[in-house]
């Protein structure tokens, strides 16, 4: 038992590359949700996205493309479910649990060809000086880009929601469609971006995940995120920074327990595994008791369908 | 409407016409995962597409991927019950209770377990004896190792991983006494991530060979790029890691598949049996070595495994203590299938303790 043996700045730079993924698919639904739409689709599109953004990686030969790629699947699967929701009205609970079975379906199949292949190598992104810092450098200035920008997507989110007119409006679409729509902004349009853009962060993320993490194509692979995304928008009170504080916090539990156990420590990993999950419920408890209530940032017409009445 | 009508005529034609095609037998197969992991039931499919071809038409083989280790195992096994498949291969330790179960409803059916040990008059299980192939990659983990540090990567504290635990480090103690082993339980089978976070941090506290037993291959791309060694995992990897992969342990169901189906259909199938084969059998194969592996450590390597097969070397042979110091096994005595099948002790030198 040494913990002289534990790297802390790896240590803390691979729980910031293994909460990536997590933040931004939980970015993307949280825009979603926002806007009143309930998608649980989130596992599908992850996988969508990193299988579409494996393949166009393998093709094009360039990961950044991959990436680019991976947010494109994201996105089309998800307009597959703005259509299902906005267009024929469908119960979005049921339509985003078919959703994540439909895109896990689909990739595999998809990704079938691409098992077994390398895709390209990703550049990790530092930045000049402040990488050669000891120990800090390691943690935060010498990762990809795409961690830099889930951190900006964090930051453009809660500015865009708290500050835009924009936001203002998508906020009231998801409390109140009905007056919004009678005050003249357009519901199902506003909707319907929310649900690509979530869809787009999603594949995003999954992309991530086969592009850069892994770095590999396999089915299944995402081996249940986008729940735990899905968990975080809900554990962090729809806000982004809460958000943000929720994922490391989660990939920092998965990082440190791995750490303890390579150097013998005897720890109850049942539990640790657990609590992320246990941390889930018990936010969802503090957050629906009444002194919470009022600021507890779940939108009022979250999950129901908006129908016009004429 | 009209077309719709149509289409839905169209399939449920397609599908009598399915029905109306009859093989002798049908057998079904449950994966954990899919078959497209490149591991563990990616060999199971090998073995299931053996049967296909060794029967011809005679056979008709059914999968279902996927299925979880609950009561979502018992559902699907009913369902190929009742759609008429006369054995099912359920290929995962924990369907172990839920094979009984259905064996119990459909008496008629022959339910072959993979791993486990309750059988039943119609239950059979087998299961490969994989910790002679860890004696075989230890003894190449030990001799390649430079830091003397080699990181195990382990799913669920059972028997079966723990005896390949025990295996890998007695084999790798002999090669090279100054060995360490660092295990990382993750309690799962499956997932990439997961899997390759926990390679990662046996790299970055110093482990230069990995050793998995969980079933993706991300261990192996993760060793590929950090410049360090890994093993193939129930089938041969090295495309994921081509200067990673050091050799691989690869599980030949296909022959046992064969030969079971074989049984069944001619009447000579029993149930209650408990088969255990290794290296012997070809039950368990070692890949092909890597040209980085030298010469005199590749033939030490295949006298190991020649040895395991003809009988004259056992895994577990004496003198070997348990972790805390008691004696197990005295000078030149092997150890028993009970003990082995039971396993839940590390024996003396590793360092921490198995989850409970």
């Amino acid at each position: 038992m040494d913990f002289s043996e534990i790297n802390i700045p790896i240590l803390i730079a691979s729980l910031i590359v293994t909460s990536t993924p997590l933040i931004l698919a939980a970015l993307g639904e949280l825009i979603a949700e926002k806007s009143g739409i309930l998608n649980l689709g989130v596992e599908g599109m992850m996988i969508m996205g990193a299988v579409s953004g494996f393949i166009i990686g393998v093709e094009t030969g360039s990961a950044f493309s991959g990436l680019i790629g991976s947010a494109v699947g994201g996105a089309l699967l998800s307009s597959l479910f703005a259509f299902i929701v906005l267009v024929m009205k469908a119960n979005q609970v049921a339509s985003g649990l078919a959703l994540t079975i439909f895109g896990l379906g689909i990739a595999a199949l998809l990704g079938h060809p691409y098992t077994g292949i390398a895709p390209p190598k990703f550049q990790s992104f530092s930045i000049p000086f402040l990488e050669d810092i000891p120990g800090l450098g390691v943690m935060f200035f010498q990762h990809d880009f795409v961690v830099y920008f889930s951190l900006i997507a964090a930051i453009a989110t809660w500015y865009f929601l708290k500050y835009s007119r924009k936001g203002l409006i998508l906020r009231s679409i998801g409390e109140n469609h009905d007056v919004a729509h009678s005050l003249g902004y357009k519901v199902m349009a506003t909707r319907f971006i929310s649900i690509i853009f979530g869809g787009a962060l999603a594949g995003l993320g999954g992309g991530y995940l086969s592009l850069v993490r892994v770095p590999q194509w396999t089915e299944g692979m995402t081996a249940g995120a986008g729940w735990i995304a899905l968990a975080l928008v809900v554990f962090s009170g729809w806000h982004p920074f809460r958000l943000l504080l929720g994922a490391y916090i989660f990939g920092g539990i998965t990082i440190l327990q791995l750490n303890l156990q390579a150097i013998g420590i005897n720890i109850n990993i049942a539990l640790l595994s657990m609590a992320p999950y246990l941390a889930t419920i018990l936010a969802l408890v503090i957050i629906s008791t009444s002194r919470f209530q009022r600021n507890k940032g779940a939108p009022k017409c979250l999950g129901v369908s908006f129908v016009k009445v004429t | 409407m009209k077309i719709l009508f149509k289409i839905i005529t169209i399939i449920s034609a397609l599908m009598f016409a399915n029905i109306g095609y009859s093989a002798d037998m049908k057998v079904g197969f449950i994966y954990i995962g899919p078959p497209g992991d490149h591991g563990w039931n990616y060999q199971h499919d090998v073995g299931r597409k053996a049967v296909d071809k060794a029967f011809g038409g005679k056979v008709e083989t059914v999968y279902q991927e996927n299925v979880p280790e609950s009561a979502d195992a018992e559902r699907v096994m009913t369902q190929m019950a009742l759609s008429g498949a006369d054995m099912i291969f359920a290929t995962s330790f924990g369907y172990m209770d839920p094979v009984l179960n259905v064996a119990k409803k459909f008496p008629k059916v022959k339910f072959e377990h993979a791993t486990g040990y309750k059988t039943a008059d119609n239950v059979s299980t087998y299961s490969a004896r994989f910790y002679e192939g860890r004696s075989v990659i230890g003894h190449v983990a030990g001799k390649m190792t430079k830091s003397n540090t080699i990181g195990y990567v382990a799913s669920f504290p059972i028997p079966e991983v723990v005896r390949g635990i025990n295996s890998a480090y007695i084999a790798a103690k002999k090669a090279n006494p100054n060995v360490e082993f660092k295990v990382i339980w993750i309690f799962t089978w499956y997932d990439p991530a997961k899997e390759a976070d926990a390679a990662k941090t046996l790299i970055s506290q110093g482990a230069d060979v990995i050793m998995q037993h969980v079933d993706s291959s991300a261990i192996m791309t993760v060793a590929e790029e950090a410049g360090v060694y890994a093993f193939g995992q129930a089938s041969d990897m090295s495309e994921f890691g081509p200067n990673a992969h050091l050799t691989a342990i690869i599980n030949g169901w296909a022959p046992y598949y064969v030969q079971r189906v074989k049984q069944a259909m001619d009447g000579t199938w029993k149930g209650g049996v408990q088969t255990f084969d290794g290296i012997g059998a070809g039950m368990v194969i070692i890949g092909k070595m890597s040209d980085k592996i030298p010469d005199d450590v590749k033939k030490e390597a295949m006298a190991i495994a020649d040895g395991i097969a003809s009988g004259n070397m056992h895994s577990f042979t004496g003198p070997i203590n348990k972790q805390d110091g008691s004696p197990w096994l005295k000078a030149g005595e092997t150890a028993d299938i009970g003990t082995l099948l039971g396993m839940n002790f590390y024996v003396e030198g590793i360092q921490g303790d198995i989850p409970k």
